[in-house]
């Protein structure tokens, strides 16, 4: 399956079939590829007519607060609200026009179940009651004064991907397939350090957390995950956390499904038994052929994708491509990602972007030359557990077709002879 | 025999107590704060707590019946989720076919386990244009005509904080848990 080819001389010798080339390609040339990129600079410096005009006159002032270049209007979150209800529904992450490991906040997905509320942060409150020695109530002023950690993981939606389930493969961007997922650096309190403060009496097993929006989400947490690793997260990617995802604070569970990531936290009520809340019963609970239902499905398992080439893209004609893509697990770190330019039949691994981090987006990358046939590309994603994301058609005969949540199946796009990509079941 | 039952029991009790130990350990490793919360007095807390659990705790005092409720669903309701709690834009409440069918509407009537889930959501979400908006009696009301247009109370049957945890949902035992059984 992976074996390791010393470069030979022309640096292209494939390790799998449909092209796909030793990972470690592009590192060994970063020199030749710099030397090549200053040559073309140098050729652009001529006479001063061909200088563009951002070249001859001064530029624009300085910004409060930068805004994307207006030649990227396309990085946008893609909005799938509730015609009759615009706060109710999501937006998708544009996966397929990020790189690296983070997503920037104003991408960041969103699901909100009434609207994004403006909350004044001097009117908040977090209130700990219910199971605790002494009920507690904190303002945010005094939160900011707790011991604050940092930790990057993403926050995925057990929504997230859903349209594999669908009968047909659905024909869009990859970001708006898989993008209610992203990957941010958090930072706030380890929820146990209030947790003991208020003192959680022992048999207190579930938290009902809930937010401070309009429709009051609420939904329970097991205990052990709010002393494990479980943020009270104030800030993100360094800045306060934004409106639309939770300002001024949240939960973040590393690795567990995003419904459970209470945005507007504002309640946690200690107690013996789950609350049994709407979206831990009728929803965000996955219905199997047998007629019964999974609930409580908390980790999301783990997934990859490739986001260069994806469909909405069209190859340039054979030659020297990077595949690049995202892996991720909730059980914890990625530890291979394997990538077939031949449908399946044989398989490359993947470098691994560093940092490869515990319940974290993880980029893979892979050179590949393309000579111009049509084949199928696909990833897959294997966890330091050694979990394996499973093909679509074992997922399909295990769960069924109607669970609607937590759809983790490996992806497939067919390249075309003439460049394009497409969405398949293969 | 006996010794087989003492085999048989000895790693659970062992598998609690480590339990007990790996908790008590994770909150004494808890990083330590400044200490800044303030006391919750218990008028502030039934000031605040609007969850109901499915033993019944949270349920306020009040009583409605479905006769009461068809009116507050028609007019607040009714235009998302259709007619009788079906056909509407929003999700189905009433009715649907058997869950281990093909493409099931998963509805209150053929899903929701917990009669109080229904109080629970209703009161604290809906209507969507005006949450908080309806008062206690109002929504046990809402909550029998749900029951009632899923076959499952008669129309002047009252529901309160006794009866409406005693209702027992079609789909009870519809669900397995995955945490923390197999993770």
């Amino acid at each position: 399956m992976i074996e390791d080819h010393p470069l030979t001389n022309d640096h292209l010798q494939s390790v799998a079939g449909g092209g796909l080339l030793d990972r470690r390609l592009f590192l060994r040339q970063s020199l030749a590829f710099g030397t090549g990129a200053s040559l073309l600079l140098a050729g652009m410096d001529a006479t001063g007519a061909e200088l563009p005009a951002w070249q001859k006159t001064p530029g624009a002032p300085f910004s409060n607060y930068g805004q994307p270049s207006p030649h990227e209007k396309e990085a946008i979150r893609w909005v799938s609200g509730n015609g009759s209800a615009t706060g109710n529904g999501i937006s998708w992450t544009p996966l397929h026009k990020l790189e690296g490991m983070i997503t920037p906040n104003g991408l960041h997905f969103e699901r909100h179940h009434n609207g994004v509320p403006q909350i004044d942060p001097d009117r908040h409150r977090l209130s700990l009651h219910g199971l605790f020695r002494n009920p507690l109530s904190f303002s945010v002023e005094d939160l900011l004064r707790y011991p604050l950690v940092s930790r990057i993981c993403f926050v995925e939606c057990g929504g997230n991907s859903n349209a594999g389930w669908h009968e047909e493969p659905i024909q869009t961007p990859v970001g708006y397939f898989h993008g209610l997922a992203s990957c941010s650096e958090w930072t706030g309190i380890p929820l146990s350090t209030l947790l003991d403060e208020a003192g959680l009496e022992p048999d207190a097993r579930w938290l009902i957390a809930e937010g401070a929006d309009a429709a009051a989400m609420n939904i329970s947490i097991p205990v052990e995950k709010a002393l494990d690793d479980t943020l009270i997260a104030l800030y993100q990617n360094g800045e306060r956390i934004r409106p639309e995802n939770g300002y001024p604070l949240r939960l973040i569970l590393p690795g567990w499904e995003a419904v459970l990531n209470v945005k507007w936290l504002h309640r946690l009520q200690a107690a013996r038994e789950p609350v049994m809340a709407r979206n831990e019963t009728s929803k965000y609970t996955e219905l199997q052929p047998s007629g019964k239902a999974r609930q409580f499905t908390f980790l999301m398992d783990a997934k990859s994708l490739i986001t260069q080439p994806s469909p909405g893209y069209k190859l340039r004609g054979p030659g020297l491509y990077q595949i690049s893509g995202l892996a991720w697990s909730g059980r914890g770190k990625i530890r291979k990602v394997e990538v077939s330019a031949d449908g399946g039949k044989s398989w490359a691994e993947a470098a691994l972007q560093e940092p490869v981090l515990a319940k974290s987006f993880t980029r893979f990358r892979l050179p590949w030359r393309w000579d111009g046939s049509p084949l199928v590309l696909k990833s897959r994603a294997i966890d330091e557990t050694g979990y394996q994301q499973p093909e679509r058609a074992a997922l399909v005969a295990e769960r069924g077709r109607n669970g609607y949540f937590h759809y983790n199946a490996i992806v497939s796009w067919a390249v075309a002879p003439d460049g394009s990509l497409s969405h398949v079941y293969a | 025999m006996s010794m087989r039952n003492t085999a048989l029991r000895r790693p659970l009790a062992v598998t609690a107590v480590v339990g007990w130990i790996a908790l008590t350990a994770a909150v004494a490793a808890a990083p330590e704060g400044p200490k800044l919360g303030k006391p919750l007095s218990q008028a502030d807390i039934a000031a605040m707590d609007i969850n109901v659990f499915p033993d019944g705790s949270g349920l306020p005092s009040g009583k409605g019946t479905a006769l009461e409720g068809k009116a507050i669903y028609d007019a607040q309701c009714a235009a998302c989720h259709g007619p009788k709690g079906s056909g509407g834009s929003a999700g189905e409440l009433a009715g649907g076919s058997a869950l281990d069918g093909p493409h099931p509407d998963q509805t209150v009537g053929n899903y929701w386990p917990y009669a109080t889930t229904i109080f629970d959501f209703v009161r604290r979400s809906m209507p969507l244009n005006a949450p908080r908006s309806l008062s206690d009696e109002t929504v046990y009301a809402v909550t029998a005509y749900l029951l009632y247009i899923n076959g499952l109370i008669g129309e002047t049957t009252e529901m309160n904080a006794k009866s409406l945890p005693e209702i027992r949902m079609p789909n009870r035992e519809g669900f397995v848990r995955i945490w923390p059984n197999s993770r």
